[in-house]
């Protein structure tokens, strides 16, 4: 822990020393951004546009990984779907996510569901081939065992196959978060009227790097929260069987 | 109770299961098995090592279907299997392990469980935490919990201590002798065939043919020296007259 204090520490320092040079035209100092926050916040701005972000990035994610994980686990599980729907998620995969965020806009208009329907089907494809992997990887001894004992299906589903697929749901879950509010932005940033993106659009029309700083470090910080608070909570509930110490 | 006029034996007639080779070649592992075992009856499989065994049992619980003939099983068909390994839920207590796999038990029969295979203080621990003799014991738990119509224990107590193995033998004659369940059982070991059996079905090396079938009357508690005696020297007797 004092270790990762020091880091940072030194990070902001660099950070000082960097904005000394470039001038608070290119680079406000540290404290100038606080200021900013600050600021954004009293007025009540920062925090309309960071809910307005934060809810965009909630319900994409959550429809990605859900929709993710059930293909993903069909895929995993029936060679005839895999064959079916593995050509659509390659296409998918390697579309880039601008033009799937463009096409949105242009056949479902400059709307709430075109961006979050953009948003979650850049996040989809990544959800279904990290879940498909662990489906791959399911314990066929317990499937067994699951049968001989005429396990319902949502029995094995919940005691038999979520606790195996955990970490690949997990590893999912960590590349998707970033993932995902990071083309929020730029999703905000092309067609949404709030948000984040939204607000960095603006400021960079008025090259106002400080705004722009203000607002994305305040963003990640929401992110570092929701890594601390939710996501790590969940890995230790998840892992808890585990001998400690191995 | 199962509705009149329903399956209650276990009706086995397998004509013929091969395994298909890497190279091709088709492998007859079983070949014209036919028994059936009475409600309650226990059966021991006993023959050597590698001659399909744990396949006989696959298909008798249907596991496996790809193979020539039919399995009847007795009506309602719920099944105990105890695996050659415990297969448990490594990520759900042994007492959770127990409840996922048989909804239906009661928490005073579980305890009451727990404690007749001595597993009194574990039922929290997880599979992690637990040794291989206690492993297995839960998955024992388990089999007896589902309260089966039909028991199959592959070699259950294989790679145990010997007076470990003796304790279970006594444990598993003794729960069946509280609850009659068909049993089919499988086992290397001529001795614990003759201690658990009511009828011993020996098999032929690969592919494995039936030799023949002893039934024993005596039962399981009065079976002294001489008529094990006399068992030893049946088997022996007919793995000769096959040449084995």
């Amino acid at each position: 822990m004092a270790l990762r204090l020091l880091s940072l520490a030194v990070l902001i320092a660099a950070w000082q020393i960097g904005a000394h040079f470039a001038g608070p035209r290119l680079l406000p100092e540290p404290l100038a951004v606080a200021r900013a926050i600050f600021e954004e916040a009293r007025d009540g701005a920062l925090f309309l546009h960071l809910g307005a972000t934060l809810a965009r990035v909630a319900v994409s994610f959550a429809l990605a990984m859900f929709a993710g994980a059930a293909l993903g686990l069909l895929m995993g599980r029936s060679r005839a779907a895999d064959a079916i729907a593995d050509p659509w998620i390659v296409v998918l995969l390697n579309l880039p996510a601008l033009v799937i965020i463009v096409l949105a806009y242009i056949w479902a208009g400059l709307t709430e569901t075109a961006a979050i329907a953009a948003v979650t089907l850049n996040k989809l494809p990544n959800a279904v081939v990290t879940l498909r992997e662990g489906a791959r990887a399911l314990d066929r001894n317990l499937d067994e065992m699951a049968q001989v004992y005429a396990m319902p299906r949502l029995t094995w589903l919940r005691h038999v196959a979520a606790p195996q697929l955990g970490p690949y749901f997990a590893a999912a879950s960590r590349s998707g978060l970033s993932l995902v509010w990071k083309i929020v932005l730029i999703v905000e940033l092309l067609g949404r009227p709030n948000g984040v993106g939204f607000e960095i659009g603006s400021a960079f029309q008025l090259f106002d790097v400080t705004r722009i700083l203000a607002y994305a470090l305040a963003f990640v910080a929401v992110m570092l929260a929701i890594e601390m608070l939710v996501v790590q909570p969940f890995e230790r509930h998840a892992a808890r069987w585990r001998p400690k110490n191995p | 109770m199962p509705p009149a006029g329903a399956q209650r034996t276990l009706d086995v007639a397998i004509q013929r299961k091969s395994f298909r080779s890497a190279s091709g070649e088709s492998l007859d592992v079983l070949k014209d098995i036919n028994f059936s075992l009475e409600p309650g009856e226990v059966g021991a499989i006993a023959g050597p090592s590698g001659c399909g065994k744990t396949t006989l049992l696959r298909i008798v619980a249907g596991l496996d279907t790809d193979f020539t003939g039919a399995v009847r099983r007795p009506a309602q068909g719920r099944l105990g299997y105890v695996f050659q390994e415990p297969r448990l839920l490594a990520w759900r207590s042994a007492a959770d392990n127990v409840r996922i796999a048989a909804p239906e038990t009661d928490e005073a029969g579980l305890e009451a469980l727990f404690s007749a295979l001595g597993l009194a203080g574990h039922a929290d621990h997880y599979p992690g935490e637990l040794s291989g003799g206690l492993a297995r014991r839960v998955s024992l738990a388990r089999a007896f919990a589902a309260r089966p119509d039909l028991l199959v224990l592959d070699e259950p107590f294989v790679s145990l201590d010997a007076a470990l193995a003796e304790r279970l033998r006594g444990e598993l004659a003794a729960l069946v002798a509280r609850r009659p369940v068909t049993t089919l059982l499988v086992t290397h070991d001529i001795e614990e065939a003759i201690a658990l059996a009511d009828r011993i079905i020996l098999l032929s090396p690969r592919p494995a043919r039936i030799l023949g079938e002893l039934r024993i009357d005596t039962p399981r508690g009065g079976r002294g020296l001489a008529l094990t005696n006399k068992l030893r020297a049946d088997i022996a007797q007919l793995n000769a007259a096959a040449g084995a």
